[in-house]
């Protein structure tokens, strides 16, 4: 068996369970509050932030012997990226409109 | 653990936070934007570090870093030039393509990790790992051709009514069972890789059989799933590399995408079900045929119109998709100045599922310079329409439906509405007497109350805008 499987000892699936059960609540209390005006900017800025991927696709391409995980890593990098890049830069797009005006309430 | 590990450890750290943070200062317009960049920091320093301690730093690691020279690039080239060059109308089938690739993403980085461990002999991977992976596999793959097939939607290249056949429902709920079973032969049975692909391929046709029955109009609620689901599919090859970053980001995702598309059908006081089965627009589109031929309405030239709202107390216009796609919002801009100037109150009622996206009318509105105190949320206005003297309504159509007050057979019945039927008169733009995108009849259009006035919707405010001029 190889490393990438021994590192999911009990130990750390258990820390990994804790972690993931803790962060869904945080989702769900930081999303909670956001007004709906402001929602499709949320859906597009949360869309960017799994945009993460690209990370995993990355350490899969650091690690790829043979072509066909070598194709692998390769689409999962270049699908990560429009995710993520593509992501941000439409998010922040949108939210250029929303600059203050002098006219309007903070 | 080597010191780089530790630092790895705080890079994650420092990754994590900022994208608490971001989607935290969303919830303001005026620390939004902030957040987002904030997340993109965070996110270039996570994917900067992963470079340098996996490629750099790692002994052989520049043996394959021609994949990133070559993905990335072409990745980012797509994503800017996709995220740039897309009109504002076009936003949300831009969000579901960006979710689809990094579904695909997972799908493929957890293909990847099982490729390389199944069929090492005998012993069968553990049951955790698998479980794992064949979640990232399964649900990051309906999540790219469930977004492929809710942006073709949005686009109209694939039809925006359901698409239904007999037993569609049995179809995909044999698929589910396969894909179950298969995965339970595939943990605890044989890491076979043949069925591992079998698996995958009745996965993504799932994600076909699940959003093809569902109607145009309830595409937003999709894309937001989708986005949960890529979160949760991302989540998992957290799970599958031991990697916090990915658990966070993912879980984050996953939690906020899932109380989003409850808000939003909250908003159409639906129940995810119902959204997700309901086949939605299919049996209203049957009522509207048979209710046409019998409506009595009564058709508004733009100049009365416009004489109507420049000599009125209060305007309420009442934006829909059909301004977003007529690109009307600037001359929309132009007409509120110019009846503000005359000392009319306008203002802006924004239903939260106007246009295709919770949020829609407000990015365009905002994108026209249209301030945003004056847009009004629906619980907000509703009691100020009686006081409206004409309540303009912009190419929207079943936010103002009356039938979702009384019409019990009505397939949006419940659904909170804007009483635009309780202003003094309502002013209809819209292209033709068409059913809206869920297809359903609207009895607003014949309401004593209500004139029509046909034509593109950017055409028709320019000439309300001449007419206020002249008024």
């Amino acid at each position: 068996m190889n490393e990438a499987v021994q590192t999911l000892s009990t130990e750390a699936l258990l820390q990994a369970v804790f972690v993931f059960v803790l962060t869904a609540f945080v989702g769900y209390e930081v999303v909670s509050k956001v007004p709906t005006m402001l929602h499709t900017p949320l859906m597009s800025g949360a869309n960017a932030v799994h945009g993460v991927i690209v990370v995993g696709a990355m350490l899969v391409a650091a690690s790829s012997e043979g072509p066909l995980r070598i194709v692998l890593a390769l689409l999962g990098v270049i699908l990560g990226t429009i995710n993520v890049v593509g992501g941000f830069v439409v998010t922040d797009r949108m939210l250029e409109m929303f600059k203050r005006r002098p006219d309007a309430k903070p | 653990m080597t010191t780089l590990d530790v630092v790895t450890f705080f890079v994650y750290l420092v990754g994590s936070v900022t994208f608490i943070l971001g989607l935290k200062f969303l919830a303001s317009p005026v620390s939004a934007r902030r957040g987002n960049r904030l997340a993109a920091t965070g996110m270039a320093i996570v994917v900067g570090w992963v470079f340098v301690t996996e490629f750099l730093l790692r002994e052989g690691g520049l043996t394959t870093v021609w994949i990133l020279a070559v993905g990335i690039p072409v990745g980012a080239a797509v994503g800017v030039v996709g995220a740039r060059r897309v009109p504002m109308t076009a936003m949300p089938q831009m969000v579901a393509i960006f979710n689809g690739a990094g579904g695909g993403a997972a799908a493929l980085v957890a293909a990847a990790e099982f490729l390389r461990d199944a069929g090492g002999g005998g012993e069968l991977l553990p049951v955790t790992f698998m479980v794992a992976t064949l979640l990232g596999a399964v649900i990051g793959s309906v999540s790219f051709t469930g977004s492929i097939i809710a942006f073709g939607k949005l686009q109209g290249i694939v039809s925006g009514r359901p698409v239904t056949y007999p037993g569609d429902k049995v179809v995909t709920g044999a698929l589910l069972a396969g894909i179950l079973v298969l995965g339970v032969i595939l943990t605890l049975v044989t890491n076979s890789v043949p069925l591992f692909l079998v698996f995958v391929a009745l996965a993504l046709v799932l994600g076909v059989a699940a959003v093809m029955p569902i109607g145009g109009a309830d595409m937003p609620v999709v894309v937001s799933l989708l986005n949960s689901y890529t979160g949760i599919a991302v989540a998992a090859t957290g799970f599958v590399l031991n990697n916090y970053a990915l658990l966070v980001a993912g879980t984050l995702v996953g939690a906020s995408g899932g109380i989003l598309t409850q808000l939003m059908c909250r908003a159409m006081n639906r129940s995810l079900f119902n959204v997700l089965f309901g086949a939605f627009g299919t049996a209203g589109g049957a009522v509207a045929a048979g209710a046409a031929g019998d409506q009595h309405i009564r058709e508004i030239n733009a100049e009365d119109a416009a004489v109507l709202m420049a000599y009125g107390r209060k305007v309420i216009i009442v934006p829909g998709y059909g301004m977003a796609v007529a690109q009307a919002q600037q001359t929309v801009r132009e007409l509120m100045d110019l009846l503000i100037a005359r000392g009319v109150d306008v203002e802006f009622a924004i239903h939260p599922v106007a246009g295709r996206m919770p949020g829609h009318m407000n990015v365009l509105l905002a994108e026209a310079n249209v301030p945003y105190d004056r847009l009004k949320e629906m619980d907000e206005i509703n009691d100020d329409f009686p006081n409206a003297t004409v309540a303009l309504v912009i190419g929207a159509n079943d936010v103002t439906n009356p039938a979702a007050r009384t019409d019990t057979s009505s397939p949006i019945y419940g659904m909170p509405i804007l009483d635009v039927d309780k202003a003094e008169h309502v002013i209809v733009l819209k292209r033709s007497m068409a059913a809206g995108f869920a297809g359903i009849d609207n009895p607003l259009y014949s309401d004593p109350r209500t004139t029509m006035l046909f034509g593109d919707a950017r055409k028709s405010v320019e000439a309300l805008v001449a007419g206020v001029k002249a008024a």
